[in-house]
């Protein structure tokens, strides 16, 4: 493959990824290709795969059966192909699984540290700079048990930002967040998407996907049914089950 | 009439003195009557007991006796050591206390009080004797080192190692070497009393602690070999009574080792207890990394630490905060379980008591003596008992 500059490369590659729990087929032959820069949103019914599926891409989940190549590196079993992988890749969750032993500044600087070898100095600019930049410099000093669930999801997305990572994975981010919550940590995102950051997100808010998503990828059942722009998917879906799934989450 | 911003005072009786007194001791009229039984039960003992301790009980045996108790068979010129071992300990106290505050500082202000508390108790038993001087000299030394380190954080960083390295110093002070002739050896066979309890408990509380932890680790190990062997090491060990174990480690452990290597009885007791406190050990660490949520596991991996940093800074910090209060009470129950090295022939405090009792002229003074040593069990179980509390009020900062 040649890259140019027109063309941007495809970052994250998946080819027919298969995964059993135990004897439970969860996905059932995934194929996505991002290219750099690329926004996605994965949505679709719970028990879909969704999750499951972009936690397969740094490891959480081991695949049994097809290719993951990540910025030209295959993932295998290999273990130090599974660091360099992450090393690539941040990820937000859910839950947002701050460590609430540590504080804000220090949850966002253990990995640099530790793993980027960076002097402590730097990693703690590094981390206030994220910090200003998600809007809350002045919880630095903090434990997230002193933080509001917005602020301690704009925490991790800083902590997995300060890995300087290609790609940025997002695992129902706003689920957990009371409704005024979830703008603040939405905004956050927004302004990532448009800063070029390579994102695949799992989200039901729709008004981010309209507005931000170069993709809109549903599945059901293990599978990808269906993607396309936000324009298409929205105006005029294609497939019945997708008609079907909208018609339920927008009112 | 009040209107709604207007605060009222609550009435007279619901708060102050008063009013806790009237609604913990008497809110109803069998709350008033329990009160005053009470009452009448604590004057009654207690008042029984000090005029006992005070008149009628025979201290002497105690007086007579003390450096027996403290520290045995221990040759009285060679006390010296175990001093200076004492001053290694006030000075690190002294250190500690000052470079990180907090409840150290609390424990460092503790000892200095009960040093007082000996000084003025040595004065009156034995006044200007040698210990009542040591005894001045640690208290000056901890004060004063307190005071050289008060709010040097950036001395926090040594405080671990030296307080390692001077386990290991206390160890060789007290022991000596062969055919040394500042440090004539101590066999540790002389080694007894109170110095001997100290020496069985701390070191299986230093030496079980990493073991248990790594136990506890090994049996939530993916590896089916690693984790097979720890279960079974856990379980048979916590199979066993400790009296068990410390008879196996007497004839069982020169079993395995080369004819020529002989290890004596306090060692091979030390290892029978730090390997009996292990196996709980490493069962309440397995309930604290049974508690941590897999979310936290996954955060750590995702952001790029691998499996040994994540255990490191993520797994045990949180696992082993929440299990101090059980760590802490298996440390106090072993701290007790060293009386049991008197079946095994060592003389520790407890073993003084009784070869004390056994002398003709302190014949019958049973309670003088166990008393002694009770408040003296009591004392230093009570101190880790209130370290355990302290330190997880401290350690509680952003807890969930």
């Amino acid at each position: 493959m040649n890259e140019s500059p027109q063309k941007p490369k495809d970052i994250i590659i998946c080819r027919d990824v298969h995964k059993w729990f135990d004897r439970l087929h969860v996905l059932r032959g995934v194929n996505l290709t991002v290219q750099q820069g690329q926004v996605v949103v994965l949505f679709g019914p719970s028990g879909s795969g969704k999750s499951t599926f972009i936690r397969t891409i740094n490891r959480l989940e081991e695949h049994q059966r097809g290719t993951i190549i990540v910025d030209g590196i295959e993932m295998t079993n290999d273990i130090r192909n599974i660091h360099a992988i992450r090393r690539e890749i941040g990820m937000v969750f859910q839950s947002f699984n701050l460590f609430p032993h540590l504080t804000a500044l220090q949850n966002i600087t253990l990995a640099p540290i530790w793993v980027r070898r960076w002097p402590r100095e730097k990693a703690e600019q590094v981390a206030m700079d994220l910090l200003r930049r998600v809007g809350i410099p002045e919880q630095a000093h903090k434990y997230p048990a002193q933080l509001s669930g917005g602020q301690q999801q704009r925490v991790a997305i800083a902590r997995a930002l300060a890995m300087q990572p290609k790609i940025m994975l997002f695992d129902e981010p706003t689920s957990a967040l009371d409704p005024e919550m979830i703008k603040e940590v939405l905004d956050v995102m927004t302004e990532l998407a448009r800063s070029g950051m390579t994102m695949i997100c799992v989200t039901h808010e729709m008004g981010f996907a309209r507005s931000v998503a170069d993709r809109m990828v549903f599945m059901d059942a293990g599978q990808i049914i269906e993607e396309g722009t936000p324009e298409q998917i929205f105006k005029n879906p294609q497939h019945e089950r997708t008609k079907q799934f909208l018609s339920q989450i927008l009112h | 009439m009040t209107t709604a911003t207007e605060t009222l005072e609550p009435p007279r009786t619901s708060v102050g003195v008063l009013g806790w007194l009237k609604k913990n001791l008497f809110s109803t009229w069998y709350n008033t009557l329990l009160t005053f039984f009470m009452l009448w039960v604590i004057w009654a003992g207690g008042s029984a007991l000090l005029s006992w301790v005070l008149t009628t009980a025979r201290w002497e045996v105690i007086t007579a006796n003390t450096r027996l108790f403290l520290v045995g068979a221990y040759p009285p010129d060679q006390v010296w050591r175990v001093w200076l071992v004492v001053v290694i300990v006030s000075l690190l106290f002294g250190l500690s206390g000052g470079v990180w505050g907090g409840t150290i500082r609390t424990f460092t202000m503790s000892l200095a009080v009960g040093y007082a508390a000996l000084i003025a108790l040595s004065f009156l038993v034995f006044p200007l004797s040698e210990g009542f001087v040591w005894l001045f000299a640690n208290l000056v030394i901890l004060l004063v080192t307190y005071a050289l380190a008060r709010d040097r954080k950036t001395w926090q960083r040594w405080m671990i190692p030296l307080w390692l390295l001077a386990f290991g110093v206390t160890i060789v002070l007290l022991h000596g070497f062969a055919k040394s002739e500042w440090l004539p050896e101590v066999s540790t066979t002389r080694w007894g009393g109170l110095l001997l309890t100290f020496m069985l408990s701390i070191v299986s509380i230093v030496m079980s602690f990493p073991l248990g932890v790594l136990l506890a680790l090994g049996r939530r190990s993916k590896m089916p070999v690693v984790r097979l062997f720890c279960i079974l090491y856990i379980e048979l060990v916590r199979g066993v009574p400790l009296v068990t174990i410390l008879y196996m480690t007497q004839i069982m452990l020169p079993l395995f080792l080369p004819g020529d290597v002989r290890i004596d009885n306090v060692v091979r007791a030390m290892a029978g207890m730090t390997l009996f406190a292990a196996a709980y050990l490493a069962e309440n660490v397995r309930g604290g990394l049974q508690a941590i949520p897999e979310g936290q596991i996954e955060a750590a991996l995702a952001v790029g630490l691998n499996n040994a940093l994540v255990i490191l800074f993520i797994v045990l910090p949180q696992a082993l905060r929440m299990v101090i209060p059980a760590i802490v009470g298996l440390f106090i129950a072993l701290f007790k379980d060293t009386t049991l090295v008197m079946i095994v022939g060592l003389v520790d405090l407890l073993g003084v008591g009784r070869s004390v009792l056994a002398q003709p002229e302190f014949m019958g003074l049973q309670i003088e003596v166990y008393i002694f040593i009770a408040t003296i069990f009591f004392i230093f179980s009570y101190a880790m008992s209130f370290a355990s509390y302290r330190l997880e009020q401290a350690l509680g900062v952003g807890k969930r």
